[in-house]
């Protein structure tokens, strides 16, 4: 059996389970129930707010977050994944996969349309994964390298022929990493200057209305949506806010229903939990889940001995961190590099570096950086990522602990393209923090950081500590091919030993991200997606 | 009076001069600073091929050397074009137009407040020199000198929306709304009263302490003295005399304020999510997006030049002596 007929296999189990258990379930809570409850209102407008505003409107050419999430919502995908990253089918109703992981053959749904009435077919199946995904999605060369062909034997069948086993194929289908585009409008001209790109034709459940920079984006129900009944909502706005505390009360007043990530400052948080129309959720967040990681650039002779990188580790807080910048918002990582979220492939079966200051001073000692008359071994700098002040307040905690060791570390304030060129262009930085989104598999989420292939000038994200160990871009490149699901969690259980070992970058702390709704929001959260979900699902209830 | 054409021509000679050095040095400061736009959408995107990003700077022309980027620009402005904004995949000028009635709705309208309620206040305050109503003024003018914008902006927000439920938090109309155009005119007042009036506050409190100043000076002149002790009434003394001699450097200072208005409220622009033009070009900054930035800047330093020249012809106006040379 292939990890896609495993995944087939529970899904069915599950759906069966669920159908079978629904009867009793009902029966038992049938006192409790209100007419309410059983089925979600039709009608409504949801207002959300959301910044920095998207530059585009398709996440199939750029896959910064704001356009995933307002692309997910009139864009879907073949499929989309409930919390334990089970399929669900969205456009693909069926798959099958061959034994040998190299044919996956997909089912389409009928009687889709677009959002201008024409037909939807597996020639946009076609279309979507060889003339846009892979040539023009940011990740798409990566994620679909063994992509082939795709082949459409009917109208609503897409066959995917594949160069080698590809286990993470299907974690990369959903609409907001994957959307499936319209080929009779991008067909002709050069894609990324469509003008489609701002004002997009999908099968999602809601359609484009207007957009308006530096106000918001105005999306439509989708009537002719083929999952009957839904979308419950008649309008979805999102407003582009630049200002928390303008969000805040916006959320406050009841202007907006739905805010998440960044919408408020985390010191806010509570505050506005104590509201009693507001419901503070971490709920819903498998799939786009982050991880705030500490890179050493091994570029630096101070870094290149491991018993200062391990010195370093023993010397940063992390329950200080997770408790006053991210009031507790975050898990303090005791793990490897993937995200607690992820179950699947989460470890803490790694070396440990338990906060202590001691040891850590006596690992610099026996590295040869003695402490001086002053009490002082060496100063570097630190660069941090500038979207959002928790990176910046880490930064600081991380100076007051590394103080305390004989360290001095100077803080290096920039803006984004300053950053950006700074640590992956001109390699000119000694420590780095920032964040990474593990996005559902470590092929797509975490290959990038460890594997010495990934050392490539100008990309953000990928390799910037130069890190290089053949056992380890052995695993990677393994996991990348291995068809068998517990081989695979095995090969990333020792891939993850190896990068607490080594230490080139390491997790601080897991985000739990969070979403703010007033209580007449249903429906939110209900897949591994969140934000990036497409909102079918969501009613106002009065 | 002397034709204007010449005058005003030279005028424009000279701004046009102007306009593009301030180009020339906008995109040599930009330039200055790391990082270009691809490495922000690189940043944006969280991870990407290098392959990807080098076709990126081709298809946005930054793999071309500095100046033929700058002659570049030059050429297209000859030919009334901004250029594309890449990030924005949308030409600069829509996003310029489409921003500009909103900044100019907002501006006019402070400006207007504050210069009309400057005006009195200041003639109140001069005409009560060191009287209880004098200080009183003076204090709130400089009390709303001195507060932050965006915090008195946020207080508005707090009181006026979330307490109260009166006005709406922020935006420029009723996203979605089905309006007549009256009740449209309506809707966009209501959101415009919070950060128009923060934006005037500042304002009028600058006008006010400029008003009473120059009102006193001129109180101060020969001439007034001489229709006191003709016996005018000092109604009169304060509308007919002094007013319009107190008036002229007001002038000028609205002349420069509306200088400012196309980049001068980012805060207040950011803290009631109005979609004017400050914070695009703001944006456009971080966003290392070249050609907006010069576009907005294009049309911000016309403006100028524009104003200016009207001011000085309102000027030659109100004060004969002063004439066009």
């Amino acid at each position: 059996m292939t990890p896609f007929d495993l995944m087939k296999a529970k899904l069915t189990r599950r759906a069966f389970a669920r159908s079978a258990l629904i009867p009793v379930a009902a029966l038992a809570l049938a006192p409790m129930m209100t007419p309410a409850m059983s089925q979600p209102k039709q009608g409504g407008v949801m207002t959300m707010s959301l910044d920095p505003e998207p530059s585009i409107l398709v996440s199939a050419l750029n896959s910064a977050s704001p356009v995933y999430v307002v692309s997910s919502k009139m864009f879907d995908g073949l499929v989309t994944y409930d919390k334990d990253f089970n399929l669900i089918p969205r456009l693909a109703t069926a798959w099958t996969v061959s034994d040998d992981g190299l044919t996956v053959e997909f089912k389409l749904r009928d009687g889709v349309t677009w959002h201008d009435g024409k037909p939807f077919t597996s020639e946009d199946v076609q279309f979507t994964f060889m003339e846009i995904l892979k040539k023009l999605h940011p990740r798409g060369k990566g994620t679909f390298a063994n992509l082939q062909s795709v082949e459409t034997p009917d109208a609503h069948t897409a066959v995917f022929k594949l160069a080698a086993p590809t286990p993470y194929l299907m974690r990369a289908l959903a609409g907001a990493e994957s959307p499936i585009m319209p080929k009779h409008i991008y067909k002709d001209g050069d894609p990324m200057r469509n003008p489609a790109n701002t004002a997009p034709v999908g099968t999602g459940p809601f359609k484009f209305g207007e957009f308006v920079r530096g106000s918001h984006l105005l999306l439509q129900r989708n009537e002719n949506y083929w999952d009957k009944g839904k979308p419950y909502l008649d309008q979805l706005i999102i407003r582009f806010i630049a200002d928390s505390a303008s969000r805040a009360a916006a959320l406050e007043s009841g202007e907006v229903q739905y805010g998440a990530q960044y919408v408020v400052p985390l010191s806010d948080v509570a505050r506005l939990g104590k509201n009693p129309t507001l419901e503070v959720s971490t709920d819903g967040w498998e799939y786009n889940t982050s991880v705030n990681y500490f890179e050493f650039n091994l570029r630096k002779p101070q870094w290149q001995d491991v018993r200062v990188r391990q010195a370093i580790a023993h010397a940063i807080d992390k329950d200080f961190i997770v408790k006053n910048i991210w009031h507790d918002f975050a898990t303090a990582a005791k793990g490897g590099p993937v995200t607690i979220k992820q179950s699947d492939f989460y470890t803490d079966d790694v070396p440990q570096y338990e906060f202590d200051l001691k040891k850590a001073a006596q690992l610099l000692d026996e590295a040869g950086y003695k402490a001086g008359p002053d009490g002082k071994r060496f100063s570097a700098t630190i660069d941090y990522s500038p979207s959002g002040d928790t990176f910046r307040q880490t930064a600081e905690i991380l100076r007051q602990n590394l103080a305390k060791i004989g360290i001095t570390l100077t803080l290096r304030a920039q803006d984004g393209p300053t950053y950006v060129r700074r640590v992956w262009t001109d390699n000119d930085f000694d420590l780095n923090i920032y964040s990474v989104s593990n996005i559902a598999d470590p092929v797509i989420g975490i290959q990038r950081l460890f594997w010495s292939k990934a050392i490539q000038k100008g990309v953000a994200y990928s390799n910037g500590s130069s890190y290089s160990n053949p056992e380890m871009d052995r695993l990677l490149e393994a996991g990348m091919v291995e068809n068998d699901p517990e081989k695979r969690r095995q090969i990333y259980k020792q891939m993850q030993q190896i990068a607490m070992t080594d230490l080139p970058t390491f997790p601080i702390v897991y985000i739990d991200w969070f979403s703010i709704y007033n209580k007449k929001v249903k429906g939110l959260n209900t897949t591994a997606l969140g934000l990036y979900e497409n909102f079918s699902d969501v009613s106002i209830e009065e | 009076m002397k034709s204007l054409a010449p005058y005003v021509m030279r005028r424009l000679g000279h701004g046009v001069i102007t306009v593009a050095a301030i180009i020339v040095l906008n995109f040599i400061i930009l330039h200055l600073a790391p990082g270009d736009t691809v490495d922000l959408l690189a940043g944006e995107f969280g991870a990407a091929d290098p392959q990807y990003l080098a076709d990126l700077r081709a298809r946005f022309g930054l793999d071309q050397p500095i100046y033929i980027q700058l002659g570049q620009y030059f050429w297209n402005v000859l030919q009334l074009d901004l250029g594309y904004s890449f990030r924005n995949a949308t030409p600069v000028l829509n996003l310029i137009l489409a921003r500009l009635p909103a900044t100019l709705i907002l501006m006019l309208t402070a400006i207007l407040v504050a210069f009309t309620a400057g005006l009195l206040l200041g003639v109140v305050s001069a005409r009560r020199v060191n009287t209880l109503t004098d200080d009183v003024i003076s204090v709130l003018a400089l009390l709303f000198y001195a507060t932050p914008l965006f915090w008195l902006g946020l207080m508005g927000i707090v009181l006026f929306s979330v307490k109260l439920g009166w006005l709406p938090t922020g935006g420029m109309y009723t996203i979605g709304g089905r309006f007549n155009w009256l009740q449209s005119i309506l809707d966009v007042g209501r959101h415009l009263i919070l950060p128009a009036m923060t934006l005037a506050l500042y304002h009028m409190a600058i006008y006010t302490r400029l008003m009473r100043a120059s009102m006193l000076e001129v109180y101060n002149l020969d001439y007034i003295r001489t229709a006191r002790s003709k016996g005018v009434m000092p109604r009169r003394i304060a509308f007919r005399h002094v007013l319009p001699n107190a008036v002229l450097p007001m002038v000028t200072m609205v002349g420069i304020q509306i200088g400012t208005l196309l980049g001068g409220a980012v805060m207040i622009e950011t803290v009631f999510n109005w979609p004017g033009l400050g914070r695009l070009a703001f944006d456009a900054v971080f966003q290392r997006d070249y050609n907006l930035l010069l576009g907005t800047m294009l049309f911000a330093s016309s403006l100028v030049v524009v104003i200016n020249i009207f001011t000085d012809l309102i000027y030659a106006v109100l004060d004969p002596r002063i004439g066009i040379k």
